[in-house]
């Protein structure tokens, strides 16, 4: 399969990636690992005139400490964000998670800012990342912007970034205290997720005292369990309260699993989510 | 739409060629120079047929731009032999018979040479989580976890200073 034909430009820095993608406009496209783009391209669903390659930004591949939170660059690739010991010790749901992705081929390119940027809900790092309340860091030709996460997923394939955007850094919590879990629910080592749970929780006197969980394709976007966060608020034991977990979701039908089991999945699994969080 | 020169090590030496940036990585590989070790097996990203080494990493090459490529060292199958000896990820696959029809043998001995890299002596889980994303419609997997066990033995026994 042979996508079709576009320009191509190695991008030197941020800022040369934001001024080659306004000169060319508005049917060109970042390529980052490419390992969801290139898929896009070589079946046509995605045939950009021009592509910006951003892969060779070494100012855009760091994991920092940034005081309250860590700091990803945006083509930090999975491999890198799984084995950062300070991700690991700060943040290890982001570590761990990154871990789980696709096969090892796929963490060596894929990055953490490609996987954010293509909106996908069945992707699992975005998930994590609205259950931390993560914050993502934009430039374009105006200036730099902060977007909150809860902001960030507008859809489909769909986020707040403009067409000229670059996604440049992911400022995650450092929660080295919190009780998680990343529960990816697949039918092989390497598949996607049929279903995803992120759990973040507070502890007290062994039980919960508060809780952020997201769900991974369960939606348009990744998706707040907010009902599952007001029952455990409300008194709910683990068990309890994850019934709720499918309320408000709209998870489609596909080969791994149909909206019904989907649904009945997300309850399974976020219990266990809550489960293994209280327990580490 | 410009092409582009890229510059490339293969296996150790030098190529350059121009080529259409749509131009896939394992395209170039198989049809520009000719090494057609390197399979097409999905082209979908799912099988890891087209395995090579990226700077020592394994990547899918049918999901990389030649491009991307520019001015990086790539190994592709026909790089593990050296000065007409083969890599013991060679030999370990023909001592255990890590193969049948062949095709996913030259992205499975990729992935076990680099994970011999980095892990010397790797258990069962570790190879079989190395190539995870590697798929073989023959063997069931038994052997080939063999091969790369029987690679890691011999080139341990092969250290300066081993004791066989
Ligand atoms: C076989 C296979 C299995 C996979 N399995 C999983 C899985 O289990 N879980 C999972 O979550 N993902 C999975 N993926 C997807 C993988 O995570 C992708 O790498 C990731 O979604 C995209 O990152 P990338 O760097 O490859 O982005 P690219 O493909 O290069 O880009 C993706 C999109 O984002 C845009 N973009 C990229 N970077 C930026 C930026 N910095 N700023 C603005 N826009 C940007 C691009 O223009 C493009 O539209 C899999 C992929 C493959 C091929
Ligand atoms: S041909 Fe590249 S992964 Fe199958
Ligand atoms: S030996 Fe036939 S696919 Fe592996």
């Amino acid at each position: 399969m042979i996508p079709s034909a576009f320009e191509y430009e190695v991008a030197e820095n941020p800022q040369h990636a934001i001024e080659l993608l306004n000169n060319f406009g508005d049917e060109a496209k970042i390529l980052a690992g490419g390992h969801s783009l290139l898929p896009l391209m070589k079946l046509r669903f995605a045939a950009p005139t021009a592509l910006v390659d951003i892969g060779r930004i070494r100012d855009l591949s760091y994991v920092r400490d940034g005081g309250d939170h860590m700091a990803i660059g945006a083509g930090t690739v999975y491999e890198d964000v799984h084995n950062n010991n300070d991700l690991v010790r700060q943040c290890p749901i982001v570590a761990h998670t990154a871990g789980e992705v696709g096969d090892p081929q796929v963490r060596h390119r894929g990055t953490i800012g490609g996987s954010v940027a293509h909106g996908d809900p069945a992707s699992d790092l975005p998930t994590v990342l609205l259950a931390l309340d993560a914050t993502m860091v934009v430039q374009s030709a105006e200036g730099e912007r902060t977007i909150p996460a809860g902001d960030f997923f507008k859809g489909i394939f769909e986020t707040a970034l403009g067409p000229q955007n670059l996604l440049t850094e992911i400022r995650v919590p450092k929660v080295p205290d919190h009780g998680w879990s990343y529960q990816k629910f697949h039918h092989r080592a390497q598949d996607w997720a049929t279903v995803g749970v992120a759990a973040v929780v507070q502890r007290s006197n062994g039980s919960i005292g508060g809780a952020r969980i997201a769900l991974t394709s369960m939606g348009e976007t990744p998706l707040r369990a907010g009902a599952v966060e007001q029952a455990l608020a409300g008194g709910a034991d683990p068990a309890e309260a994850s019934q709720q977990a499918d309320e408000g979701t709209n998870p489609v039908s596909d080969p791994l699993g149909s909206s019904e089991y989907r649904k009945e999945m997300a309850k399974v699994f976020t219990r266990r989510a809550l489960e293994e969080a209280l327990s580490r | 739409m410009a092409n582009k020169t890229i510059s490339v090590t293969v296996n150790g030496g030098s190529k350059t060629s121009e080529v259409e940036p749509r131009r896939l990585l394992v395209h170039w590989i198989r049809e520009a120079l000719g090494l057609t070790g390197t399979h097409v097996g999905c082209d979908t990203s799912s099988c890891g047929a087209c395995t090579v080494l990226l700077d020592g990493t394994p990547v899918k090459s049918c999901t990389m731009f030649a491009v991307q490529a520019d001015g990086r060292r790539v190994t592709t199958v026909e790089g593990l032999q050296q000065d007409g000896k083969l890599h013991p990820i060679q030999e370990g696959f023909k001592e255990e018979h890590g193969l049948q029809c062949g095709f996913c043998t030259p992205g499975m001995m990729l992935m076990g040479a680099a994970l011999l890299e980095e892990n010397p002596d790797p258990s069962e889980d570790d190879v079989r989580w190395a190539i995870s994303g590697n798929l073989c419609r023959c063997t069931g997997y038994q052997n080939i976890v063999k091969s790369v066990q029987w690679a890691a033995k011999r080139a341990a026994s092969e250290q300066p200073g081993a004791h066989a």
